[in-house]
């Protein structure tokens, strides 16, 4: 089988007496979308850190083409073309909407005036090239994770890291989000992404990984995971898939 | 945000250019040139905490290298005073860069960046006054030699063309940064420094370039200072006096403009002057004052005297446009 883009390979990170990811492998397959989900406090965000540089790992490796990026600075991946997005988005509050995502563009050009244009650019294919000028701090939560998608691919990335995009976001606004999204995938963008809106998942994701208190539990086609009985149990409590099923699935 | 041209910068300077061809007062020259010294060693400062957003409390470390190498390499060594006054730019921007290397590679931001700014000032203060080679608690004395080759002169005005010029290059550098890339990766670290990284911005190495440059811009006051004054000792050169004056400038006038530390002297040091006239020389009257000044401005004018005049010009074009409206309408 071909190298994947991106693997993680038995990577644990413990803070302290918590370990919260527990040995926990991956793999990113070039060109598709790519979902890691799982309830709240399984170390999504944690194992996102690691693999964008932000973290070093306790334990594992993590592998880019095949070559060890494992405690490599982010600023180094964002130039191997892995960049991230945050979950709480994280404007340059003090800067306009064109200058945000220019400093994205910069990445590759180095002339004020194409990383200028280029952001332009980008801010139309995210909707955002109507409030170019104003200032990042005065956007909606809806554009503020606009701003992040904005930013992040400015910066050409090939790997791309979505860290919950659509967490916050009202069902227009996760309706208006998700067409982007795909628009990127056609563009040929690997994209890794946390998420909690199963809706946005199942219709975009082609695989996806299932992390529960910091393991991988569960992988493979969106349909098939979400029905594994130790998905269910993870979000819905020990024994809930067996209730689940004594109740005919009439409630489901 | 959009700076400046290069033609505001030649207009401006052009401008100061003509001073002392109207007034042969050594009174006004005298205090153009400190308030230009002050807007020298302000942009300095402004190019690592205005655009940087690292706040140095310790920019006298930089004032202080700058001035005692241009200083000693005259008095001690005989080296001809320009030559000198590169090198301690050279020296200073040395002193930057270790200084810059240390801080930020154990990550000190905000208050503790400054507190170790000024603690590494400190430290150069009290060496400085002991150590032989800076002549001790005496200072060091400028042999008097009133030719141009050794960077004296017999009248005012060319120090205040020479200050000015300085000026004039510092900034353009603010210019020159603010419309570059490397500029774009200074404010971003300022602004979000986590976010930065994640797009590719080396931001240890960017804030380590700007405070190499920002060194150099305050030790060419330095070295200046010592040239203007012939005398230097360990209090001048790395007292916290020149670190207050090196924020307070570009504070008051405008973090992170091109004009902002330039404005900022010459009100600041316009304040410190009346104050002088109405309370006589009471000693330290006037860092009371600039207390009080820093207080108003951070509560008031969070961006400056710069900012102010933005604010005003969009309020007038509102202003503008609402009556047009009603003439038209």
């Amino acid at each position: 089988m071909a190298e994947p883009l991106l693997r993680v390979e038995r990577v644990c990170k413990r803070f302290g007496g918590l370990l919260a990811v527990d040995d926990a492998s991956l793999a990113v397959d070039a060109g598709r979308i790519t979902a890691l989900i799982g309830p709240n406090g399984a170390g999504k965000t944690t194992l996102f850190s690691i693999i964008s540089g932000f973290l070093p790992p306790s334990v594992g490796r993590i592998f880019h083409r095949g070559v060890d990026i494992t405690g490599m600075p982010p600023h180094l991946l964002a130039r191997r073309g892995i960049v991230r997005t945050f979950q709480i988005a994280q404007p340059f509050g003090g800067l306009t909407v064109h200058e945000n995502i220019t400093i994205g563009a910069h990445l590759s050009r180095r002339s004020r005036a194409d990383a200028l244009a280029a952001a332009a650019e980008v801010a139309n294919t995210v909707g955002l090239g109507d409030v170019l000028g104003r200032p990042a701090a005065s956007l909606t939560v809806a554009g503020r994770k606009r701003l992040e998608v904005a930013r992040a691919l400015a910066a050409e990335p090939e790997l791309l890291l979505l860290d919950e995009v659509l967490a916050g976001l009202n069902p227009g606004e996760i309706a208006a989000m998700v067409p982007v999204m795909r628009a990127l995938a056609d563009d040929g963008i690997t994209i890794l992404m946390i998420e909690h809106v199963m809706q946005a998942v199942m219709s975009l994701a082609e695989h996806v990984f299932v992390l529960a208190e910091g393991r991988i539990i569960a992988e493979g086609a969106p349909q098939t995971v979400v029905g594994s009985p130790r998905v269910v149990e993870a979000y819905l409590g020990h024994g809930a898939a067996k209730r689940l099923s004594a109740a005919g699935g009439a409630h489901v | 945000m959009r700076g400046p041209s290069i033609a505001h910068i030649v207009l401006v300077i052009a401008v100061l250019a003509t001073v002392p061809l109207l007034t042969a007062s050594n009174v006004v020259l005298n205090f153009l040139t400190m308030a230009l010294l002050i807007a020298l060693v302000g942009q300095g400062w402004n190019v690592l905490g205005g655009y940087g957003g690292q706040y140095s409390f310790g920019h006298a470390a930089f004032f202080g290298t700058g001035a005692y190498v241009t200083a000693i390499l005259q008095v001690r060594y005989g080296i001809n005073a320009w030559l000198g006054f590169v090198l301690g730019i050279a020296a200073g921007a040395l002193v930057g860069a270790a200084i810059g290397a240390l801080t930020f590679r154990s990550g000190l931001k905000g208050s503790y960046f400054a507190l170790v700014t000024l603690a590494f000032a400190e430290v150069l203060r009290i060496l400085a006054s002991v150590a032989p080679i800076t002549g001790a608690g005496v200072g060091l004395l400028l042999a008097l030699d009133l030719r141009p080759q050794a960077f004296q002169f017999q009248s005012r005005a060319p120090f205040y063309w020479i200050a000015l010029a300085l000026v004039a290059v510092s900034l353009v550098i603010a210019r020159l940064i603010e419309q570059s890339r490397f500029g774009a990766w200074l404010v971003a670290v300022r602004e979000n420094e986590d976010a930065a990284k994640a797009v590719g911005v080396d931001t240890a190495r960017v804030k380590l370039a700007a405070m190499t440059i920002s060194a150099a811009i305050t030790a060419a006051g330095g070295g200046f200072y010592v040239q203007y004054f012939l005398f230097i000792d360990s209090g001048i050169a790395y007292g916290p006096w020149i670190s207050v004056e090196a924020l307070l400038a570009p504070i008051v006038g405008g973090v992170g403009t091109v004009f902002g530390p330039l404005l900022g002297a010459l009100v600041v040091k316009t304040l410190g002057e009346l104050t002088k006239l109405v309370t006589g020389h009471a000693p330290g009257l006037d860092l009371v004052i600039y207390g009080g000044v820093l207080v108003l401005v951070i509560a008031f004018a969070p961006h400056g005297i710069v900012g102010l005049l933005a604010d005003l010009r969009a309020r007038l074009a509102r202003l503008k446009s609402l009556v047009l409206e009603r003439v038209h309408g």
